[in-house]
């Protein structure tokens, strides 16, 4: 086999999958999007954007991630370095740490559901201390900042592991003399990370943003678990159009516009964390 | 001033002893090497004066002041390190001027500095560069510049020249000699590279297995080594040694010949001279030739000595052949002498 061919013909299966079951589909349900009985429209669009309810879950999905999202980094940022600094047992935190990865997000919000509800682990709790005469249900529409609350919770304790990973991998890949240099010319502690860790961990960061905010805009099902109907989320539409009101070419809209958002904040990210012309990290 | 007191260090890893009962003076503005083979706890004990490792005992002073518990910053000194540690991050400029930065001198200043020390390193077109368009050698000019730009009463450096090509390695070689030279700091520098160390250096110390072996200067350490080891580590080709048995009233038989040696109880010695030190004479060693290899300047000749390897370093005009037995006297004031039981030399 001819060598310059090599690498294509060894990329060709992947390739063909990603054809067949990834662009295939989603030229579908593009055109599904921007058609209405056979016939190019936006009217999908309109329809979609034109619903009361578009503006509220839009604003929500957008609020979750915005509050969510910057929480995690902080987070995994912290867990990160401490994993990195420990000498022994660092391999059994970091496990400990991941479990919630490998819980799927409906059972996720089905946990906190538990520790929410009216006859769940918190009211049990807050009653057997005497904090409140008799339970207090609070996923109702009184309390919305509860909702959001709890939601933002389990968002937090469920899908913070994946950013640990990827940035304990990257902090692991930033060589111990850069530290030592920096000690010696002056760095405390808080400056070597100010000024070594979050610059060299760029990479990494990148990569570990882009996958948690484009997650965050597909958050459902642990919104259903806790919020319901109570806290509408982008993706919630999109399963209401498809399975409750039979829908699909308007499902396929809202579908497309998650992905453009995601696009949009994706490429915002590398932007944002670009690393210099000429610097190598 | 920054006279460098070392009490006593020791430093132990688990078990394993790295250093133990050091004990060095280096005056102000001396250049001491530390040199050694890998592993023999040089760079441990300069990671001790930087303070990027503990001693488990000991003490160590700059400038009269007890500086061992003190935070690397604080120990007016800075640091070379052998991969250079140049920042990918950041350019020319924000590396030479990270400590200063760090220091949060006024612009201006830190402006000045770098620009001196960059202009003193000849990487003053290179500032807004980032590492990685550096070659190995500009590399380094920058780590020894971010060095200089502290103004540090101590300057430490970790083998920084092992890894340039030979070439750039003596350009620099000479190049650190002379800008080090000019800012009046102490230097201590590691190195395994005894070239390095003999061109460099105002007083060596020779270190071995966790202890400093000698510190003396760099003719003194080749000419009078304090133990065998350091004779066998000094030198390219290094010492001869025979084996030596008292011929009584301080005289020595080496190899069937009577030589002049200290007047010692002892029941054996070892005869120790260095492969330039010996010349073709009537009487004398006889050496068998087995290898002759000519090196332009000077022949080398490796042999044997009644039984023990002998190296001699002569005259390129000789004309020696494979198998010839030359006979070589050696310089008598040049001769040396060790007790193989404590492998110190002997006077």
């Amino acid at each position: 086999m001819n060598a310059r061919y090599l690498p294509y013909v060894m990329i060709l299966p992947v390739t063909l999958f990603l054809c067949v079951f990834f662009i295939y589909p989603f030229v579908l349900v593009a055109q599904q999007a921007f058609s209405v009985d056979g016939s190019w429209s936006l009217a999908n669009f309109q329809e979609v954007v034109g619903y009361w309810k578009f503006p509220i879950s839009m604003k929500n999905t957008l609020l979750l991630a915005l509050a969510v999202v910057p929480v995690q980094v902080i987070l995994a940022l912290t867990m990160a370095t401490m994993v990195t600094k420990m000498k022994t047992g660092r391999d059994i935190v970091l496990y400990i740490w991941t479990i919630p990865l490998g819980i799927s997000d409906l059972a996720a919000g089905i946990i906190w559901l538990a520790i929410f509800e009216q006859s769940g682990f918190l009211n049990s709790m807050m009653h057997g201390l005497g904090m409140v005469d008799r339970p207090v249900n609070f996923l109702t529409y009184q309390n919305p900042g509860i909702v959001f609350l709890a939601i933002a919770l389990a968002e937090i304790w469920r899908a913070t592991a994946i950013m640990l990973v990827i940035l304990v991998a990257g902090m692991g890949l930033i060589p111990k003399e850069y530290y030592e240099a920096a000690e010696v010319f002056g760095a405390s502690p808080w400056k070597r990370f100010l000024r070594i860790t979050l610059p060299m961990l760029r990479p990494s960061l990148q990569t570990a943003l882009i996958l948690r905010v484009i997650l965050a805009f597909e958050i459902f099902a642990v919104v259903q678990a806790l919020g319901g109907t109570l806290f509408p989320v982008l993706m919630g539409s999109v399963y209401e159009y498809q399975f409750d009101l039979l829908n699909s070419g308007a499902a396929a809209a809202i579908a497309l516009i998650i992905l453009v958002i995601s696009i949009g904040f994706t490429l915002l990210i590398l932007r944002a964390l670009r690393v210099p012309k000429g610097a190598t990290i | 001033m920054a006279e460098i007191l070392i009490k006593n260090v020791a430093k132990r890893f688990g078990t394993y002893q790295a250093l133990q009962d050091i004990n060095l003076t280096i005056s102000d503005q001396e250049f001491m090497v530390l040199l050694g083979a890998s592993g023999c706890g040089k760079s441990t004990l300069l990671r001790i004066i930087a303070g990027l490792e503990t001693a488990t005992e000991g003490e160590v002073w700059i400038g009269g002041r007890r500086i061992d518990h003190l935070a690397p910053k604080d120990r007016g000194i800075s640091m070379v390190f052998q991969n250079y540690a140049v920042f990918p991050h950041l350019t020319v400029f924000e590396n030479i001027g990270f400590g200063l930065r760090m220091q949060k001198l006024p612009q201006a200043d830190v402006e000045r500095r770098v620009a001196r020390t960059a202009e003193l390193m000849q990487i003053g077109e290179l500032l807004k560069r980032y590492s990685g368009e550096l070659s190995g050698g500009q590399r380094q000019r920058v780590a020894v510049a971010r060095a200089l730009a502290m103004e540090p009463d101590v300057i430490l450096m970790d083998e920084p020249l092992s890894n340039l090509d030979a070439l750039l390695r003596l350009e620099m070689r000479a190049e650190l000699k002379g800008v080090l030279a000019e800012s009046s700091t102490t230097a201590i520098y590691v190195t395994h590279d005894q070239v390095e160390a003999m061109s460099l250096a105002d007083r060596i110390s020779v270190m071995h297995e966790g202890r400093i072996a000698q510190a003396a200067t760099p003719v003194e350490v080749y000419r009078n080594p304090a133990e065998r080891f350091i004779a066998s580590f000094i030198g390219n080709p290094p010492m001869n040694f025979i084996d030596a048995t008292p011929a009584g009233d301080g005289k020595w038989t080496v190899a069937g010949q009577v030589f002049d040696g200290p007047a010692t109880e002892k029941g054996k010695l070892e005869f120790a001279i260095r492969p330039e030190d010996v010349r073709g004479a009537e009487q004398g060693l006889s050496l068998n030739v087995r290898v002759v290899e000519p090196l332009g300047a000077h022949l080398l000749v490796t042999g044997a000595v009644d039984g023990h390897l002998f190296r001699a370093v002569l005259d390129s005009d000789l004309v020696v052949n494979r198998g010839d037995v030359l006979t070589l006297a050696p310089l008598p004031d040049r001769v040396r002498w060790f007790d193989p039981d404590t492998t110190l030399a002997v006077n």
